[in-house]
């Protein structure tokens, strides 16, 4: 069955305009189709698609905190399984970056390590936006962020490299892990498809932009979260069962556009242009990255 | 009915078979170990069957018993101490969102300084969690409780969860004969479990653990207070029908020679064996004293209470807890359950037992004489038994 034409996650919530989250959620729920639950960290997507008395859900979904939505979604599978009604229906949790890559890893790392049959999509929107922009451990280097303001004594923002959260969950040997793009649709359709097809415990670390955090006209979203992969900062790929050092770059951008050109439109990284040296310096992570991965394709 | 030779958490995990739990998720602490290995076990040994979770923390225990519950299966889990602590947050998540799931604590002391041993200071911690409270004497008592606990939990007019605390070693590690009960009498008595309150089901979407504003966050707390005290009517049926089936009498507050007592002493838990035995002896004496045992302590049996204690000079209450800088937890509750009775016995509170240290007779001696002689002229409302407040008071410099 087709379920493109129906929405799952409704209209009516309370998103910001130009946020990305509610488009990688209502792509995911129309590929994963009725038969699912879902499973919500805490975190903004939460708390504008729930207002009570209100949800945008048309699905069972469940929030219990921040830490933990892997461990609900596990127990969800174990007792499906013990009422025998495993088969046919999804497990798919969303979570951000802060309840993925920081106080939620250990619960998302157990959920891994015991197999369970989850589609787990984090949308990075690369802060904990939700309490106002403080740096999360997936907050790109130089980045603002409340917590990482930016002035004579501190000239950079965040001062550490993002965690590759991505490859850490296929580190941990699960079957499926994918980065995935909103602006490269088809692209992300695929991968959402694939991971859904597949049994046991399944990674998809999607971009997410947040306009009020990263500092971009509402209406610029998947024009920057686009060249986030064309500049290469972001790459497509994905991996089976851990096999990291053969990832598939399932996009390969002709020319990679220097990544001023993805830090230009955003005023989270405005102070790096007078900071020329720590331009260079994601330049030359990002060439890094692509010098290892571009010849095993 | 057989008799086996059980330690508590095996009474426990026998409790959880014979309940028919389909979900157990669980991290080991010591002292509520043997709980996930004898239902790891009875799993293998395919006498039970139910799906058993071994998760990487007390806090996602919780978390993914939560989850299962939510889907309508009987779901239970245990832990102690800092397990129980790690799942502060958790614990008033299951009870806000009204899931009857069942958890066997080992009751051990909080650190620092670490220690393993018997101590109720965990579920104490715990009172306002929104979790109906019961406490064995006995692993007799564990097993039994287990068993009412979901039968209270799933009542339609309930739907909250529920703790069964057991005393760290000297019931979780203590072997003792139990009566196992038959699967068909604990089938007849608990009844197979119903979905009474909505679920994560497909056909039927539902929201769960909304975002709820200072409009309607009110309702949703007063719905669980009125839920506690539907459990104080449903803990009486539950405790009774569990009578007519197994022949053992439960009631939230016993009394043991409490009719003419002046003093009577109050206990929870383990150490109410020792006090029986000290009232009997004092009796024997001559010394007119009693005994009240808590069974139940959320909902708080406040009117029982006040009854049963209602002809005595002075209730000693006895506490295996604190909160420093007022007093433990059970005295709390007792004196604020006579603040507004006109003639009152006087409350007193004595510290007993932290960390294991052994709960004798000779305390409760002590504890009597104390109380005596608190009947006339001054008295100290807390008082410490067996401890060497000499040698703190030097450390700490007397003010």
């Amino acid at each position: 069955m087709n379920y493109e034409d129906v929405e799952f996650f409704a209209p009516g919530h309370r998103a910001c305009a130009g946020c990305a989250a509610p488009i990688i959620v209502k792509w995911v729920l129309k590929l994963a189709g009725p038969n699912t639950i879902v499973v919500n960290a805490t975190g903004c997507l939460e708390v504008f698609s729930t207002p009570y008395p209100h949800t945008a859900w048309r699905l069972p979904w469940i929030h219990v905190a921040f830490e933990n939505a892997s461990a609900t979604a596990s127990g969800i599978d174990v007792a499906l399984k013990a009422m025998g009604k495993r088969e046919g229906t999804n497990i798919v949790v969303f979570g951000g970056d802060g309840g993925t890559s920081d106080i939620g890893i250990q619960s998302l790392s157990g959920m891994a390590e015991r197999g369970h049959d989850i589609l787990y999509v984090l949308y990075d929107n690369e802060a904990y936006m939700n309490t106002g922009i403080q740096r999360s451990s997936s907050t790109p280097f130089g980045a603002w962020t409340t917590t990482t303001q930016v002035g004579p004594v501190k000239p950079v923002g965040k001062e550490e490299f993002k965690k590759p959260i991505a490859d850490i969950m296929a580190a941990h040997r699960i079957p499926y892990v994918a980065t995935a793009n909103p602006a490269f649709l088809p692209d992300f359709k695929n991968k959402v498809q694939k991971a859904l097809s597949i049994k046991g415990p399944k990674f998809i670390h999607t971009i997410s932009s947040c306009t009020t955090g990263w500092r971009h006209d509402p209406s610029k979203t998947i024009e920057i979260m686009r060249l986030a992969t064309e500049t290469g900062i972001f790459p497509l790929w994905e991996v089976e069962n851990g096999d990291l050092e053969h990832r598939k770059i399932t996009y390969m951008p002709k020319q990679r556009k220097p990544v001023e050109e993805y830090l230009k439109p955003q005023g989270r990284f405005r102070h790096l242009f007078s900071e020329p040296e720590k331009i260079k310096e994601i330049q030359k992570m990002v060439d890094d990255w692509w010098a290892k991965y571009e010849k095993t394709q | 009915m057989p008799m086996m030779m059980l330690k508590g958490n095996e009474s426990t995990a026998y409790a959880a078979k014979l309940a028919r739990v389909k979900v157990v998720p669980a991290y080991p602490i010591t002292p509520s170990t043997v709980f996930p290995e004898k239902v790891s076990e009875l799993i293998a040994n395919g006498e039970m069957d139910a799906e058993f979770l071994p998760v990487e923390s007390e806090h996602s225990a919780l978390s993914a018993a939560i989850g299962a519950a939510a889907t309508g299966v009987r779901t239970m889990t245990a832990t102690a101490s800092q397990g129980l602590a790690f799942m502060h947050e958790v614990l008033y998540i299951a009870s806000g969102m009204r899931l009857p799931i069942v958890m066997a604590i080992g009751n051990r002391a909080l650190a620092a300084p670490v220690n393993i041993w018997a101590d109720q200071q965990d579920t104490m911690a715990e009172r306002d969690s929104g979790w109906i409270h019961f406490y064995a004497e006995t692993n007799q008592e564990a097993l039994d409780l287990t068993i009412i606990a979901f039968k209270v939990a799933e009542n339609e007019n309930v739907l909250l969860p529920a703790l069964m605390g057991m005393d760290a070693f000297v019931l979780t590690h203590t072997m003792e004969p139990v009566n196992v009960p038959e699967q068909k009498d604990v089938d007849a008595f608990l009844g197979e479990k119903k979905i009474n309150y909505p679920v994560l089901d497909p056909q039927k979407p539902a929201t769960f653990g909304a975002f709820v504003f200072p409009e309607h966050y009110m309702e949703f707390k007063y719905s669980q207070h009125i839920a506690m005290e539907h459990a104080k009517k449903v803990i009486d049926e539950s405790f009774d029908q569990f009578y007519m089936k197994f022949k053992r009498k439960y009631s939230k507050v016993s009394g043991f020679m409490v009719e003419d007592a002046d003093v009577i002493l109050v206990t929870m838990g383990s150490m109410t064996g020792t006090a029986r035995e000290t009232v009997r002896k004092l009796r024997e004496k001559g010394e007119k004293v009693g005994l009240v045992k808590i069974t139940v302590f959320r909902p708080f049996p406040r009117e029982e209470i006040l009854e049963i204690t209602k002809n005595a000079d002075i209730i000693a209450v006895v506490d295996r807890n604190i909160s420093p800088g007022f007093a433990g937890a059970i005295f709390t509750e007792i004196a604020a359950s006579y603040s507004n009775v006109k003639d009152k016995p006087r409350i007193l509170d004595f510290i007993l037992g932290l960390g294991g240290r052994d709960v004798k007779i000779e305390n409760y001696e002590e504890i009597y004489e104390r109380a005596k002689k608190a009947k006339s002229g001054k008295f100290e409302e807390v008082q410490w038994i067996d401890v060497d407040e000499k040698s703190v008071k030097e450390v700490e410099g007397s003010l």
